[in-house]
């Protein structure tokens, strides 16, 4: 497994609707983590944008269904959809699996790459998720 | 997953400390704090498929009728002909309103010809309890019996040998829709071949105090022959792909029990009970409406309370909707005009604001190979 070992990753920016997003030369690549998968369970279903669709920051820009629930995702950034993850499509499980890893889900080329200034870092998200499941 | 919610902190069954120690994660249900899941739905779920399941279904509530005019009053009160039941049998039927629809979908359980175990769900338990004493009339006393009574589920294609060691009766003998009274790991116990996961198995009914280490000794005998134990979240995709309605989800008040294709649980020749003339009404001139199961032919799981159109009109709604994690498919239940009620009909399902397209299909999803 690549990132995936890690249940918070040190390289990554959180979001509270329990998003990541790692930074590459001004593309976002978006997920949801490790405690978002394990909240949800059973990742059934994931519908995501078209490339070349607009996200806007802590817009919706798709879904996530486990067995039991359907959950919005939402942009941790703004920009435009350079990449998605259509394996998971076919593989939606990829999610629980891996998050941070094949479980990504689109990759935004960022509007304004100071944005993520606004995100959670490591240690404020792990105190956040701490803190939600107390 | 949907309960009537009640007032006041969560109630606990006696497996509550069990399940907490066993992982499982606890929710609210119909006023109960219950386990939703151990491992994974979907793991749980292809347990009960593949090898069996534990669940606690202590919250379901018994109502106890007793006396000298017990039959003939749960006759008035059910749709379905309980004077056909024998001593150590059991059927499914309903507790109607005047207007036939549901006051809650119940399991009648004859234990002698004066004695009669109703079987309630966990949401309704209190209302059924009232409505039940409000029809009384001749010999006859209704009891709410919730709190003496624990009840386990066992189910899955190994349940019978995973049970066989743990009790004296002869489960071979005991028919689907039949039960015993009998012991189970020592304690006293309604033994009943039912359940709501379309596949075989058996639901034990027993005193509280028992229920633990009945619950520990099943789950770790069981645990070599594939035994997990099981939450809400694996029984509703269970029961949902066994066709098997879900109380307020799928039916509740404002439902009839011909509208949810469940004439064969309303007898309407067997002689009077409350409902019986608005469902021969409705049985002549046919419902308007009916419960369909339904696969989504496009991309999408439908939900309860998602719209279902046809023609660009509103005709319907889904009830129920999952990813079948046997059937592998997107399966739910919705309620349709009879035109769009045949198998092969075709309509959309209104999916965030989009047109998913579904056909109906027949039920059960899943039916299990006998």
């Amino acid at each position: 497994m690549s990132k995936g070992d890690g249940i918070y990753p040190e390289d990554l920016h959180y979001t509270k609707e329990h998003e990541w997003l790692g930074v590459s030369g001004g593309v976002a690549t978006v997920g949801i983590t490790h405690y978002a998968q394990s909240e949800l369970g059973d990742i059934v279903y994931v519908e995501l944008p078209q490339v070349g669709a607009a996200v806007v920051a802590g817009e919706p820009f798709g879904t996530v269904e486990s067995v039991k629930a359907v959950s919005e995702l939402f942009a941790p950034t703004s920009g435009t959809v350079a990449e998605v993850n259509g394996a998971l499509t076919e593989h939606p499980e990829t999610v629980n699996r891996d998050p941070y890893g094949e479980g990504w889900m689109i990759r935004i080329k960022m509007a304004d790459a100071q944005e993520v200034q606004g995100l959670m870092t490591t240690p404020a998200y792990r105190k956040y998720v701490e803190d939600e499941a107390n | 997953m949907s309960g009537q919610a009640s007032g006041g902190a969560p109630k606990k069954t006696p497996l509550h400390a069990l399940a907490k120690e066993l992982g499982g994660r606890l929710v609210d249900f119909a006023g109960w704090e219950m386990p939703v899941q151990f491992s994974s739905v979907i793991e749980e779920h292809m347990a009960v498929r593949t090898a069996a399941g534990l669940f606690d279904v202590s919250h379901m509530g018994e109502i106890e009728v007793e006396g000298q005019d017990a039959l003939a009053f749960v006759q008035s009160v059910t749709c379905n002909d309980a004077s056909r039941l024998a001593d150590g049998q059991a059927h499914y039927s309903a507790l109607t309103t005047p207007e036939g629809t549901f006051v809650d979908d119940i399991l009648v359980y004859r234990r002698g010809p004066d004695r009669f175990l109703l079987v309630v769900n966990a949401g309704n338990t209190d209302k059924d309890f009232e409505w039940a004493r409000r029809h009384v009339s001749g010999k006859v006393k209704v009891e709410n019996a919730s709190a003496r009574w624990a009840q386990i589920a066992i189910q899955g294609p190994r349940a019978e040998e995973i049970l066989r060691p743990h009790t004296p009766a002869d489960l071979r003998g005991i028919a689907y829709y039949h039960f015993a009274e009998t012991r189970v790991g020592g304690a006293q116990a309604l033994l009943s071949r039912t359940g709501y996961t379309g596949d075989d198995g058996f639901e034990i009914y027993l005193a509280p105090a028992a229920s633990e280490g009945v619950a520990r000794a099943l789950l770790d005998g069981g645990r070599s022959s594939g035994l997990l134990p099981c939450g809400l979240g694996a029984r509703d995709t269970l029961r949902l792909e066994a066709g098997m309605p879900l109380y307020g989800n799928d039916i509740d008040e404002t439902t009839t029990v011909l509208e949810a294709g469940l004439g064969w649980i309303c007898k309407l020749d067997k002689g009077p009970f409350v409902g019986r003339e608005a469902l021969l009404r409705q049985k002549t001139a046919g419902p308007k409406r009916r419960r369909v199961g339904f696969e989504m032919v496009d991309r999408g799981i439908a939900r309860h309370g998602y719209p279902v159109r046809f023609e660009g009109r509103e005709v319907g709604q889904v009830t129920s909707g999952t990813f079948g994690p046997y059937v592998k498919k997107n399966i739910g239940m919705a309620y349709v005009p009879p035109e769009l009620s045949g198998t092969g009909a075709r309509f959309s399902v209104v999916i965030r604001e989009r047109d998913a397209a579904a056909v109906v299909v027949p039920t059960p999803f899943y039916r299990r190979a006998r």
